[in-house]
């Protein structure tokens, strides 16, 4: 994954509350075997009606979206956050996300900020013509007009975004302490082993 | 010493900790993990980059679900039918080889177990009370109807766990959500949860595991209780709990990978301890009362729209929240309907009975108890019955529910996810509506421009024979 530091541009304003997974990518996408290609398919009934905010020339290339309450909700499927970054998106400013999703989006590089309705409600009325600025150091969401938003962040998160940290070789430097699991639970839970092996 | 009085969800999540981490995550041991063709390609492609293996395979099931027709499989000779789809055909091919190429149990779809995922984990015994499991799949919720700790992961996590079989973690909070009273006749486990989701609200349980408590839930069958916790989702929750009971160590003894002889004594002896402490705390708390759920239908595109069927469609302006009117406008606007309608009076051409949520044998007997003697109506085109898996299908024709269905004009499917989530040849045309076992309604999820009605199978089989949202009730007096 890509360190993230700062993330400058143009904020799609689209506001949509419980943006669920199917519409950011309908599940015919899903048959893929691969990560790439999927902003083709982002938003894709969303972008089917005319004069929605996608297809503004203005947000061409906009890194950032704004959204409702909610984002992300629905299915597991990663494939959401893969279509959004194939699409250009590198962060959600939204008042709140699904677990599930925050997660996915999370392990690909894409930040997701929590903001506050009222001020996401100023950043939507700011992005329709100026840019807006996220900065993963200061915690810091600005635009050119002084507006100064902090947003929290997991200590963890900030720190795997800001080195693009590989979290499964994290985990792995880890192996002794997972042995030493493996083998108190053969011993106390030792059902739970050797599962399908079990089968006649 | 006494130790402080642990919630449900505690007492799993401390057996499962590997290593706490200063900055508040823990890295939890997954007991069992369970892989389908869709959200596994890039995991398994993954781990070949890095040149990682998979460190548990004896952990891992896989079955193929999402993509699969429910036609036929094999020709009249036995020899496996091709996938018409070159890309469905691709995803089911990459499952069978990368569960090979990592030594892998997987299930085919040919095989009599396969089924859908979380139809086949409680159903083979691989799931099992207070383990951790998970699946690239948000309804592996489901899996907590037995007491195990289960929820859906990403396709990064599923890379993550095949790799070091634990996944890093932030404790969750805690949700109760009590239900006191009894549920009344032709009210089934699916009203409930419907009725739940709308009192929460979608996001109503983001950040929480659930715990479902109460005599109404002690009273349910395993089978009742999968599809309560499988919704938990719908809720916002990532997992959703029962504590196991006699009931579930009746469902579960015997089952193929379930603990056998004195092991299985061992196992039962902890399972018993699986429940929340009488003080335990809860961050949060939801009281309802079962007595005033009526069977229960959607009528928007979230899952929290919900109401009575003896109600009707809500007026926008009715809601206090601007965001929410603005929501149900829209909502109306998709599902062709206006304020002020009787739910009684929708009519619908599609019928699905199926998905994760209610595919089981409980789910068809009462669908086929419905049906049976009655014909579908004239303007149901299309009406299918997917059963949940292989076994499940075979325990249906063994009990003749095939014929009850067939004889009234339904069609009887082989087992798959179908009709859910329109990603199989299962869709609902555009500006039809189905009536739908499933678990989610919105647009476009069943197919682009599809209106789905979310209920229980009884209340789909009545729809099927009426020809529009029915009070199963007035069927079944």
């Amino acid at each position: 994954m890509e360190p993230v530091s700062t993330i400058e541009g143009r904020a799609i304003p689209w506001g949509a509350k419980n943006v669920d997974t199917d519409v950011i990518i309908p599940a015919h996408w899903l048959k893929t075997i691969r990560r790439e290609g999927l902003g083709q398919g982002v938003f894709e009934t969303v972008r089917a009606q005319p004069g929605n905010v996608f297809d503004d020339p203005d947000f061409a290339g906009a890194p950032i979206l704004i959204a409702g309450d909610n984002f992300g909700c629905g299915s597991s499927r990663e494939h959401a956050a893969w279509a959004l970054l194939d699409y250009g998106i590198r962060a959600v400013i939204a008042p709140s996300f699904s677990d599930i999703f925050s997660g996915n989006a999370f392990k690909n590089g894409i930040l997701t900020v929590e903001l506050p309705q009222e001020q996401i409600d100023r950043l939507l009325e700011v992005a329709r013509t100026d840019p807006v600025a996220i900065d993963l150091e200061t915690q810091m969401v600005t635009t050119p007009f002084q507006d100064r938003f902090r947003f929290e962040i997991d200590p963890f998160r900030k720190h795997c975004l800001a080195g693009g940290l590989d979290e499964i070789g994290l985990t792995l430097a880890s192996g002794d302490a997972i042995s030493r699991y493996e083998q108190g639970r053969a011993q106390h839970l030792p059902w739970l082993d050797t599962a399908t092996e079990r089968a006649a | 010493m006494a130790s402080r009085p642990r919630t449900l969800y505690e007492k799993i999540w401390d057996a499962h900790v590997v290593e706490r981490r200063e900055d508040g995550t823990s890295l939890l041991y997954i007991d069992r993990h369970l892989v389908h063709e869709v959200t596994s390609p890039q995991a398994f492609e993954a781990l070949r980059l890095a040149g990682r293996d998979v460190r548990r395979p004896d952990l891992t099931l896989a079955v193929p679900d999402h993509n699969l027709p429910t036609t036929a499989r094999t020709d009249e000779a036995g020899a496996r039918l091709p996938i018409a789809d070159p890309q469905s055909a691709e995803q089911l091919a990459a499952l069978e080889a990368n569960t090979a190429q990592f030594g892998i149990r997987y299930i085919d779809a040919t095989a009599p177990e396969q089924g859908i995922v979380h139809v086949v984990g409680p159903e083979q015994g691989f799931s099992l009370p207070g383990a951790t499991i998970v699946c690239g799949d948000s309804h592996t919720a489901a899996h907590g109807g037995i007491g195990a700790l289960a929820f859906g992961i990403g396709t990064s996590e599923v890379e993550h766990v095949l790799a070091t079989q634990t996944l890093l973690l932030k404790r969750s909070k805690t949700m109760e959500i009590r239900v006191e009273g009894e549920l009344g006749p032709g009210v089934t486990s699916k009203d409930l949860i419907l009725h739940i989701i709308g009192a929460i609200g979608t996001a109503g349980g983001t950040g929480h595991v659930i715990e479902y408590r109460g005599p109404v839930f002690e009273a349910m069958s395993v089978e009742g209780r999968l599809t309560i916790c499988n919704m938990s989702i719908e809720g916002g929750a990532r997992a959703g709990l029962i504590a196991p009971d006699e009931t579930t160590f009746a469902y579960l003894k015997g089952r193929p990978y379930t603990p056998k002889g004195e092991e299985w004594d061992r196992a039962v002896e902890w399972w018993r301890t699986l429940h929340s402490d009488p003080d335990a705390e809860f961050d949060s708390s939801v009281l309802i009362d079962a007595s005033m759920i009526e069977p229960t239908v959607t009528w928007g595109t979230s899952p929290e729209d919900t109401a009575p069927i003896g109600g009707n469609v809500p007026d926008p302006d009715s809601f206090a929240d601007p965001a929410k009117r603005d929501a149900a406008r829209r909502s109306l606007d998709y599902m062709g309907l206006e304020p002020g309608r009787r739910l009684s009076d929708i009519a619908v051409e599609n019928v699905f009975i199926g998905s994760c949520t209610n595919s089981r044998i409980e789910d068809l007997r009462a669908a086929a108890d419905i049906v049976r003697g009655r014909r579908k109506a004239s303007n149901v085109k299309w009406a299918i019955v997917v059963p949940g898996s292989g076994l499940v299908k075979r325990q249906a024709e063994d009990e003749g529910l095939d014929k009850v269905f067939t004889e009234a004009g339904l069609e009887w499917r082989e087992p798959g996810c179908s009709a859910c989530l329109a990603m199989n040849p299962d869709k609902i045309p555009a500006g039809e509506r189905c009536a739908s076992t499933s678990n989610r309604n919105f647009v476009g999820r069943q197919g682009p421009g599809a209106r789905t009605h979310l209920m229980s199978p009884a209340m789909a089989a009545a729809a099927a024979v009426t020809g529009r949202l029915t009070d199963v009730r007035e069927l079944a007096k």
